[in-house]
């Protein structure tokens, strides 16, 4: 793993999201009530829906597009709709994220 | 033969480490025991009892002179150390050299001190001696003195409720949303944020310090980021702590975030051990002295050749402000696996939290009744299965063994004068009575007893009892609640945070009684909307809370671009405006650029980073927000009248404008659209509007409740004016009557329905509920009637819309 520093938890609003551009395509940053933070897949399997602009609350995120609801630390998709997002190693240490370079496709610089 | 053991630092661990040591191995150790304070040991965790005035220091004192003297310890009180030579096993104190054996270092924490210009003034402190302790306790005897605490964490709430105690005017200035973020959550930092205020103590959460003004020297007045000056005549800094590894770096020992220490506690030297907030044992520091009292005794087992292992416990945490009751251990996070068991009790303010994964408790927090939380705490650090209490865990270990699964079998065991309803003090035996007299239904228990007229959390409760004495005669109800976090419908909430005086978020989820920590993506928007049109004033719209579209103020396309649509006031425009939204259009590649139904220009296509820029852009020009995207007002859609109009009657863009400028920004149930036509040939289309105002010689005939949406519906004839003024006035009243009552996401015609039009017409034609209507209204503008682009294209604002990092340049080399 290569742990990388991509901001401040205070850059994202509390039950809210922000949006990291990776390799792999836009990965969201999710910060919920407890002050934890996950990072999965920004789009939503069913329609392309940018998950980082849905409502955050527990530990899930809802679709702003069709109200599909994700669980942010699997990544699965919750109730009858079928389908789940990638999600991504993140730490958090002295209130800086760390998400790791690798997993997102990310090589280690020179 | 005795050897020489040196300790640095005389806090809590090492004063228990000592005990430890003189116990199992007396006599083994001539110990000199060095401190920067001017005094020995004692319990730092009761200088807020101290600071309060419940207990003096003398009482606090753990260790005093007569046990060092017994124990041979020769003390070196009020002295710093220098240095530590490890080559020569050498200390340095100020005062000269001690040679060691062992060395222990216990040199604790450093309090945080953010620096925020103005920190070294006088009169700034953190809170962690007697000094500081004294210090706050002095501040009482300036009459009308006032403090600020920065940080609501427990440090900071235990200096801030023990200078209130002093009658010290104190304001706690919290960065995060909530208290106690870190041992709390939400619904719980609430009733403790509300014992505080019944205190007398100003709390500002999600409040950001900027400045730290001062007047000779001395400091004067915080400044917050928003503006506010909050003056004071002592700053009290309670952040947090550092582990203190000064010294222990420059000796040359392994140090991270604190002093590396091994399971038994020694440091990269084998003859230099450490314990307490100075060490890092497997990645973690410590701050609670639970695990302190663990390493002292793990140390001493070291010292005297025992084989003990320093293993981390889950901790529990308790504040220590009287009349404040709040409990939390181990991890109260939701996840994947892991259930809730939330029991609330609005009327004594209790609150409690179970946290289980698969069989076992893991996490309890509690405000209110914190009884049982030795119990849970028991349970929690002992790995316990508790499936077969599941049922009545919350209820504490006094319920355990012998209660009922079954909710109706639990209910038909109750006594007769057993309490249903806690709000009105309703017990069982009277619901019988009731329903013996001839109640049916939940209403008629209601207005015979008041049982579920308050809080209503009981409603399943007394419908249970009703349902034991009725038996198949009682069909329960089927209400809609809003959605499954809750039981209570839109009515009940809205009616409840009225009765209440419901003003955040937390509160309606406490005092109703949400079964959910924070909700979900259906109720968090309606309870927002309720909650700041109730409590324009008091209540902060929570944009975590809406919808994409009124987030970002756009509306949000199918591909994840955005629509801009700049308000034209009546849908009148000029040169000027139209040459910025061309200049727009063609600076950020607009694709598409349509002309809309509500007679303005929608620019598609634009991508969520050029927002900001893109409306910094269009306000120059003057051009604002169409509030496109929002439920709230949309347009006034207007025909060109008597001004140009061979048929027109009245100045119908004149009025239209006239009732944009006054309505825009305020936020309703759903989206209004209005019209106004200059003759009832009704080219602005206004009978199919949510107000439409058609102009006739005699004046404004106004009628509400009109759509061409999912329904067609035409409008309801409301009243006839003669004036401007009064057309103006009807309209504002008519919006404001939807704002308060209707459920949200219920267009005007939706709720007409449900009130009837007689209501309606009846509450708005009392010229001095008209007038409070209006009032309200204004009064709600003050706050609302904001453009939200101008708010939005300021740097600090703009950097939102871009993303957080990017990820895809390849870093520098």
């Amino acid at each position: 793993m290569s742990w990388i520093d991509i901001g401040a938890i205070e850059d994202i609003p509390l039950r809210g999201a922000r949006l990291v551009k990776t390799p792999v395509g836009c990965v969201a940053l999710f910060r919920t009530g407890e002050n934890e933070v996950f990072a999965a897949s920004d789009r939503c399997p069913h329609k392309g829906g940018p998950l980082s602009e849905g409502i955050v609350y527990g530990r899930a995120v809802t679709c702003p597009l069709h109200n599909w609801v994700f669980d942010l630390e699997t990544g699965r998709a919750q109730g009858a709709d079928e389908g789940s997002i990638p999600t991504y190693p993140l730490r958090i240490e002295d209130g800086r994220l760390l998400i790791d370079g690798e997993a997102v496709g990310r090589r280690a610089a020179a | 033969m005795t050897k020489k053991l040196v300790v640095i630092g005389a806090g809590m661990a090492s004063g228990r480490m000592l005990e430890h040591l003189f116990e199992g191995a007396p006599g083994a150790w001539d110990v000199t025991l060095f401190n920067a304070e001017p005094r020995g040991n004692y319990n730092r965790l009761m200088l807020s009892p101290v600071l309060s005035g419940e207990k003096t220091y003398a009482e606090i004192v753990t260790h005093d002179d007569d046990w060092y003297a017994a124990h041979d310890v020769t003390c070196r009180f009020g002295e710093r150390v220098v240095e530590i030579d490890r080559a020569r096993k050498v200390v340095t104190g100020e005062k000269g050299e001690v040679v060691y054996d062992k060395l222990v270092v216990a040199t604790g924490s450093d309090p945080f001190m953010i620096p925020l210009p103005g920190h070294d003034l006088k009169g700034v402190i953190p809170y962690r001696d007697l000094e500081d302790t004294e210090r706050m306790m002095r501040l009482s005897e300036t009459p009308g003195a006032k403090a600020v605490v920065i940080g609501g964490g427990l440090l900071g709430l235990e200096a801030a409720a023990g200078m209130a105690a002093h009658g010290v005017d104190v304001t706690v200035v919290h960065l995060m949303g909530h208290l106690m973020e870190r041992q709390l959550d939400e619904a719980a930092g609430y009733l403790l944020r509300r014992a505080l205020v019944e205190k007398g103590i100003t709390v500002r959460c999600a409040a950001n310090s900027k400045e730290i003004l001062g007047e000779n020297g001395h400091v004067k007045a915080l400044l917050l980021d928003d503006g506010t000056e909050l003056p004071c005549d002592l700053l009290v800094m309670a952040v947090g702590i550092r582990p203190s590894v000064a010294l222990a770096k420059f000796a040359g020992l392994a140090v991270g975030r604190g002093v590396h220490v091994d399971d038994r506690m020694v440091t990269s030297d084998p003859d230099v051990l450490a314990l307490g907030e100075c060490v890092e044992h497997d990645g973690a520091v410590f701050g609670l002295v639970a695990p302190l009292y663990d390493q002292a005794k793990v140390l001493a087992e070291t010292l005297t050749g025992g084989d003990a292992a320093f293993r981390p416990k889950e901790v529990a945490t308790k504040l220590k402000v009287t009349g404040c009751d709040l409990f939390s251990a181990g991890d109260f996070a939701e996840g994947e696996g892991r259930e809730d068991i939330v029991f609330r009790d609005p009327a004594r303010g209790v609150y409690k939290r179970l946290v289980l994964e698969g069989p076992r408790l893991i996490g309890a927090v509690m405000y209110g009744d914190t009884a049982d939380g030795a119990w849970f705490h028991g349970l929690i650090k002992d790995r316990e299965d508790v499936s077969e209490m599941r049922e009545t865990l919350i209820f504490g270990p006094a319920f355990q063994g012998g209660a009922q699964a079954d909710p109706m079998a639990a209910v038909a065991a109750l006594p007769a004068d057993a309490e249903i309803c806690g709000c009105n003090g309703v017990c069982k035996g009277r619901i019988v009575e009731a329903v013996e007299g001839g109640a049916t239904t939940i209403e008629d228990v209601r207005a015979v007893t008041k049982a579920s007229g308050s809080c209503g959390t009981c409603t399943g409760l007394v419908e249970q009892v009703m349902a034991l004495s009725l038996g198949d005669d009682f069909v329960m109800p089927t209400a809609k609640p809003i959605c499954g976090c809750t039981d209570l419908t839109h009515e009940d909430v809205r009616r409840l945070i009225k009765a209440q005086e419901l003003k955040s978020q937390p509160a309606v989820w406490q005092e109703l009684g949400w079964s959910t920590p924070n909700g979900c993506h259906v109720c968090r928007p309606a309870v927002n909307y309720y909650l700041l049109a109730d409590w324009p004033l008091e209540y902060q719209d929570d944009p975590q809370s809406r919808f994409v579209n009124e987030r970002n103020h756009a509306n949000i396309q199918k591909d994840g671009t955005y629509s801009v649509v700049p308000r034209m006031w009546g849908g009148l425009t000029n040169a000027r405006e139209l040459r910025a939204i061309a200049d727009a259009a063609d600076k950020y590649g607009v694709p598409t650029v349509k002309v809309t139904g509500g007679q303005r220009i929608d620019l598609l296509g634009v991508r969520k980073e050029d927002l900001p820029a893109m409306w910094a852009d269009l306000n120059r020009a003057g051009l604002v927000s169409g509030h496109a995207y929002s439920k709230g007002l949309r347009t006034v859609k207007t025909c060109v009248g008597r001004e140009h109009c061979r048929f027109g009657t009245q100045d119908s863009t004149g009025v239209g404008v006239r009732l944009e400028k006054r309505l825009w920004g305020a936020w309703t149930p759903h989206k209004v659209k209005l019209g106004v036509s200059g003759c009832p040939r009704n080219c602005a289309e206004a009978t199919c509007k949510d107000v439409g105002i058609v102009c006739v010689d005699s004046g404004f005939a106004i009628g509400v409740g009109g759509a061409a949406g999912m329904d067609l519906k035409e409008i309801q004839p409301l009243v006839k004016v003669a004036t401007e003024g009064e057309a103006e006035e009807w309209s504002v009243a008519f919006v404001q009557l939807y704002r308060e009552h209707a459920r949200y996401l219920d267009r005007p015609y939706k709720w007409i329905a449900k009130v009837g039009m007689g209501w309606v017409r009846e509450a708005l034609s009392n010229p001095d509920e008209r007038a409070a209507l209006v009032a309200r209204f204004d009064l709600s503008q003050t706050i609302y009637q904001k453009d939200p682009w101008a708010e939005r294209a300021e740097p600090a604002q703009a950097r939102r819309f871009r993303p957080l990092a990017d990820l895809t340049l390849e870093a520098a080399e």
